[in-house]
């Protein structure tokens, strides 16, 4: 029974029909997969060597000459900017604050689920809403200018969207509204992974609550911070929906992000080969990225993960 | 964690309180805004932007339910995410099956194959994608929508079902056999009952992705008649950017569908994160 179990299913013993049967379950999703995955990528690299309205055919080759345009234009280098500074900020300022706030929720208390339920709201609004809503309470005068005069903060009030070195740290302030609940609630769930024993071994031991914290609740909780930190740098490299209800990546650029680029140059200026090699730049990225991610943060967690699914 | 070693003093928890509130009025305030607002005129507004209805107004809500762009958006959102949803969990769970329980050689390679979508998220290929669906004759159609999204969930909806399907025991699978179970049997009438858990999760992490895309309907659907909700409030609060409080009352009311769905699933979304995170 063994031995037919690792064919396949125990009834399949010819090798044609076990991979006629495999092929028959996995072909539906391969080939959804490559129509909508596979091609637009493999299209998209080659519109990127032409230069293209979108109507006229393709005949205009222009070489990597879309690309050195791209890494020329100040516009596209301040975006990739905007965009590896929300990269930076989201690890130096979410990470801390929503392990911080974790940290200090994670104990026996009243409300619990209520507050884990409030927390997770943001996260499951769309950031179109997010934006439409932000948008509305950041107006002159709107209610973030109202509560900061009632607070005696009148003299910090600004011009949240339209300041050219503002709207991006505004910006940053409505996507950490919206995305850190979901960080408190996935580092609570990690944290509830942690035997308690081990953090009452450390006190008995005499660990201050900071030793525990720097060389064991951290530590163990490393694999969700490295997930969430994935999460966290892809969505920064992607962030398009409330930039662009939001500013539009204006004013002039100012808080611009590479994908805001590609979709102002091919759909409002029509310069589709163009826009498609800021595509093939942002999916490039991205490879890269999760590859190197891949390879030297999340490869011991992922090891760890399958000997134990082996064992 | 109910069991925390020491016994604390009944005012130690105090700070966890005071940042756990603090933090659930920064959530909330800004939605009750929105909702409040609603319920005032424009007049009011511009009058003075923080204050409470009064009196209490209801036409801005009314005008928006009895309109019917908003009920068709809804559809239309109901209806990309119902196909999707549908096309995307069929597929993975299908193909998630051999991969979780067969033997064969490049099992893992067709694997990789599928979580290496993870690395294209929609909004960066959505350029490529709206240029494809032109050519298939899908822009402004919502199957157009709907089919991407179903094949962009393909790589989370495998990755979370395959460990749920390989943990049936064998034994179930042998005693199937005997009893003349085909192999698609017993995937459609043992695995499939086992994994419900995972295919719940996998369903509402769908829905909820496909009700909030943006940037796909963006690009593809023109046609007031064809917008998604997401793409028709972030319209509607461009268009009409002088009726302010008709604009409030809008958005109010596409977040409902969201929050309704998200109450009923809560516990199911949070577990199924936090159990993806875990392995």
């Amino acid at each position: 029974m063994t031995a037919g179990r690792s064919k396949g299913w125990p009834a399949v013993r010819r090798q044609g029909r076990k991979w006629l049967q495999i092929a028959a379950y996995i072909a539906p999703a391969v080939v959804l997969y490559a129509v909508f995955i596979i091609v637009p990528v493999v299209q998209a690299i080659h519109y990127s060597f032409y230069s293209w309205n979108g109507l006229e055919p393709l005949t205009d080759f222009v070489g990597l000459g879309n690309y050195r345009e791209a890494f020329g234009d100040p516009a596209f280098r301040q975006a990739m900017q905007h965009n590896g500074i929300l990269v930076a900020l989201s690890l130096g300022l979410q990470l801390p604050l929503a392990l911080g706030v974790a940290l200090l929720v994670n104990r026996p208390m009243r409300g619990r689920s209520l507050f884990r339920l409030i927390f997770f709201v943001p996260y499951v609004l769309s950031e179109a809403i997010t934006a439409i809503v932000f948008l509305q309470i950041l107006q002159p005068d709107g209610l973030v200018d109202q509560t900061l005069k009632s607070v005696g903060l009148g003299g910090i009030v600004q011009l949240w969207l339209a300041d050219l070195g503002l709207v991006f740290y505004t910006l940053f302030v409505v996507i950490t509204w919206k995305y850190i609940g979901f960080a408190i609630i996935l580092f609570l769930a990690g944290l509830q992974g942690i035997p308690q024993e081990l953090n009452e071994a450390a006190a008995i031991d005499g660990a201050t609550s900071w030793t525990t914290l720097r060389y064991i609740t951290v530590p163990l909780l490393g694999p969700t911070i490295r997930i969430w930190a994935f999460l966290a740098i892809i969505g920064s490299i992607q962030l398009f929906d409330l930039v662009w209800i939001m500013t539009l990546g204006g004013p002039a650029g100012a808080s611009s992000t590479m994908a805001t680029y590609m979709v102002d140059q091919g759909v409002n200026s029509l310069r589709l080969g163009y826009a498609t090699s800021v595509a093939v730049i942002l999916f490039s990225i991205c490879f890269v990225f999760s590859i190197l991610y891949q390879i030297f943060v999340l490869r011991r967690d992922v090891a760890g993960g399958t000997s134990r699914m082996a064992g | 964690m109910e069991t925390a070693g020491v016994r604390r003093g009944p005012f130690s928890n105090a700070p966890t309180y005071v940042i756990a509130i603090a933090l659930a009025v920064v959530v909330i305030v800004p939605i009750a805004y929105v909702v409040l607002s609603g319920f005032r005129t424009t007049g009011q507004i511009a009058a003075d932007p923080v204050a409470l209805p009064h009196p209490w107004v209801t036409h801005n809500y009314t005008k928006v339910i009895a309109s019917g762009g908003f009920w068709r958006q809804v559809g239309n959102s109901a209806i990309v995410a119902a196909i999707a949803t549908i096309l995307v969990v069929g597929v993975s769970a299908l193909a998630a099956y051999p991969l979780a329980r067969f033997q064969f050689r490049g099992r893992e390679a067709i694997y990789t194959f599928f979580t290496f979508g993870l690395l294209f998220p929609i909004a960066v290929a959505a350029l490529p994608l709206y240029l494809l669906l032109r050519q298939l004759h899908l822009d402004e159609s919502l199957l157009g929508v709907a089919l991407p999204e179903a094949a962009f969930g393909i790589p989370i909806t495998v990755i979370i079902l395959r460990p749920f399907m390989r943990a049936v025991p064998v034994e179930l699978e042998d005693a199937a056999a005997i009893d003349g179970c085909t192999s698609f049997g017993f995937f459609w009438r043992v695995l499939l009952p086992l994994t419900r858990p995972a295919l719940l999760t996998v369903i509402i992490l769908s829905v909820i992705t496909s009700w909030n895309n943006f940037i796909l309907p963006l690009l593809v659907l023109t046609d007031p008649s064809h917008w998604t909700l997401p793409l028709g409030a972030a319209n509607y609060s461009t268009e009409h950017s002088a009726d302010t409080a008709g604009v409030l009352a809008f958005t109010t009311l596409s977040i409902i569908p969201a929050l309704v769905f998200f109450l009923f699933a809560e516990r199911r979304i949070v577990g199924g994160l936090s159990g993806a995170v875990k392995g």
